[in-house]
C-alpha cells in the first residue's frame, strides 16, 4: 500500500486551507471530500463575510471555493479525492477505509487532518419529527443550492447568526417570515443583521420558545409560548401561528465520529459546541499525528476555520521536515489572525470555551 | 416551489427528466437531490418511521441525519436528500426499515 504523506479529511474552509498551507511548504497532500464538489457548506452561504482581507472578508461565501480551488489546481502535490467517504479508521493498521462509488479502498497516511465540520442540532419539542420541519442550515442548502424554497410561511427558532441570516435569506427568495423565537432573553446574533430583519418587520421574540408542531402529515401550526427568568414557560402566554415550515437552528455539533474511533481524547465543551477534541496550539490531536481544524474542532465561522486548517497544514508540513523560516512566520502570522478574531465582545464565549478545554490539554 | 427570481443567485438547472414517486409520473432536474425535485413538486412526507409509522421528510439535507430514506428503484435507505435524479427513476415512500432487494 501507498503511504501518502498528509490526509486532509473534508473539502470545506478547513480542510481546503490546509491542504493549500501545507503543499504550499512541498508537503505532498490527499484531499478527501465526500461530494463531488469542494467548499463544504460555504457553496450555501450568500452573505459577505466579516473580518480582515486575509480571511476573505467582503466576499460572499459561494465564492470563496473557487478562490481557494485557484491554489489547488496548479499544485502536482495535491490530490483530491471527490465523492469519496472515509467509512472508519482501523488503529492496528493506522488506516483509513474509504468508499468511492461503492468501492472500499484502503488509504494510509503518515499524518491526518480531520476537517469533518459539524451537523445541525435538533430541539425537544411535542411533533417535532414532522414533516416540515428542518434544520435552518437544510433551508439554506434547499433555498440557496438548488433554488427551492421549503414553504410559504416559517417560523425560525433560535436567533443566532444562522438564525438571522438564514429569515433574511427566506424573505430574499420570497418566503414569509412569521417571527423568530429565542429563549434567552436577548439576540443571540449580531446586531446588524438582526437590525436589518427588524426594519423590514419580521419580529424577534426573546424569552420565547415552542411548545409544539401540529399537522396531520406536516407541519400546519406552531405553539409558542413566552419564558420566564428561569426559562420556564408562562402559563396563559401560548400563542398559535399559522405556519408551514419550522426551522430549527439551535447550533452546530461537531462530526467527531472519526477522532472518537481514532482514540483522541475528547472534552464535553458546550461553549464550542459539544464533544470536541484536546488538542495543543498547533491543532495536533492527543494522538500523535492526528490534527483537527474548522467546526469539528470548536463550533465556530468559516473565518476561524480556514485559519485553524492553515495552523494545522502548516504544522503537519513541519512535523515531516518542511519547516522554514518561513513557515514559522506564516505559522505565527495565521495564529495572530485566529486570536484576533476571537478577540473583542463577539468572540467571549469562544475564549471561555478554550480557556476550559486548553486548561487541561 | 422553484425559486424563478433572486437578489444574488442564478440557478444553472440540468435537463428535465421525468421520474414517478409511488407510481405516480412527475418532473425534475436531472441531477438535483431527488427530496429537492420531490420538494418542488410538493412532497415533504418522505418515509414512515419503523415503530410509530410517523410521517418523516428530511432534517439536515447534507447526508448527516438519515431522516429521509426512501426507496430508489427497489433499494431502500436511500438518502434523497443528496441521491441525485436520474431520468426514469422510481422513487417511493418507505416504510419501516426497508427490505433489500424485495423487487428482485
Amino acid at each position: 500500500m501507498q503511504t501518502h504523506e498528509i490526509a486532509v479529511i473534508g473539502a470545506g474552509p478547513a480542510g481546503l486551507s490546509a491542504a493549500i498551507a501545507a503543499a504550499e511548504f512541498g508537503a505532498r497532500v490527499t484531499l478527501i471530500e465526500r461530494n463531488n464538489k469542494i467548499g463544504g457548506q460555504l457553496i450555501k452561504q450568500t452573505h459577505a463575510f466579516f473580518g480582515s482581507e486575509k480571511q476573505y472578508a467582503s466576499h460572499r461565501g459561494i465564492d470563496i471555493p473557487p478562490l481557494l480551488y485557484q491554489k489547488l489546481e496548479d499544485k502536482s502535490n495535491v490530490q483530491i479525492l471527490l465523492e469519496t467517504k472515509v467509512q472508519g479508521f482501523y488503529p492496528d493498521d493506522g488506516v483509513l477505509g474509504l468508499e468511492n462509488k461503492e468501492a472500499f479502498f484502503p488509504l494510509q497516511a503518515e499524518r491526518i487532518i480531520v476537517a469533518t465540520g459539524a451537523s445541525e442540532k435538533t430541539l425537544a419539542f411535542v411533533n417535532n419529527d414532522l414533516p416540515g420541519i428542518y434544520g435552518a442550515g437544510a433551508v439554506q442548502t434547499l433555498m440557496n443550492v438548488h433554488g427551492v424554497i421549503p414553504g410559504k410561511r416559517v417560523l425560525m427558532i433560535g436567533s443566532g447568526n444562522i438564525g438571522l441570516i438564514v429569515s433574511y435569506q427566506l424573505l430574499q427568495a420570497g418566503v414569509q417570515v412569521a417571527s423568530i423565537i429565542e429563549a434567552a432573553p436577548c439576540i443571540g446574533g449580531y446586531l446588524v443583521h438582526a437590525a436589518k430583519l427588524r426594519r423590514m418587520g419580521i419580529p424577534i421574540r426573546t424569552s420565547h420558545t415552542i411548545l409544539s408542531a401540529q399537522g396531520a402529515k406536516e407541519v400546519e401550526r406552531a405553539t409558542i409560548c413566552g419564558l420566564d427568568e428561569s426559562w420556564k414557560p408562562v402559563p396563559g402566554t401560548e400563542q398559535e401561528m399559522d405556519v408551514d415550515t419550522i426551522c430549527i437552528s439551535v447550533g452546530l455539533s461537531p462530526l467527531a465520529e472519526i477522532l472518537w474511533q481514532m482514540g483522541c481524547e475528547m472534552k464535553y465543551v458546550p461553549a464550542l459546541g459539544g464533544h470536541v477534541p484536546v488538542r495543543d496550539k498547533q491543532m495536533q490531536t492527543s494522538v500523535a499525528g492526528v490534527y483537527v481544524a474548522g467546526d469539528v474542532a470548536s463550533v465556530e465561522e468559516a473565518s476561524s476555520a480556514m485559519m485553524e486548517g492553515r495552523i494545522a497544514g502548516l504544522a503537519a508540513a513541519e512535523s515531516l521536515g518542511y519547516g522554514s523560516e518561513q513557515l514559522n512566520v506564516e505559522k505565527k502570522d495565521a495564529l495572530e489572525q485566529l486570536h484576533s478574531l476571537r478577540s473583542g465582545p463577539v468572540g467571549e464565549k469562544i475564549r471561555s470555551g478554550m480557556h476550559n478545554l486548553m486548561q487541561e490539554a | 416551489m422553484r425559486i424563478q427570481e433572486h437578489p444574488i443567485l442564478s440557478f444553472p438547472r440540468g435537463r428535465k427528466v421525468k421520474f414517478t414517486f409511488n407510481g405516480q409520473e412527475l418532473e425534475g432536474y436531472e441531477g438535483e437531490p431527488i427530496a429537492a425535485a420531490l420538494h418542488a413538486a410538493g412532497v415533504r412526507v418522505l418515509r414512515y418511521s419503523p415503530n410509530l409509522h410517523r410521517p418523516r421528510g428530511f432534517y439536515c439535507a447534507i447526508g448527516n441525519c438519515s431522516s429521509c430514506l426512501m426507496t430508489v428503484d427497489g433499494e431502500p435507505n436511500v438518502r434523497v436528500c443528496i441521491a441525485e435524479l436520474q431520468e426514469g427513476m422510481a422513487v417511493e415512500i418507505q416504510k419501516g426499515k426497508g427490505e433489500l432487494y424485495a423487487n428482485s
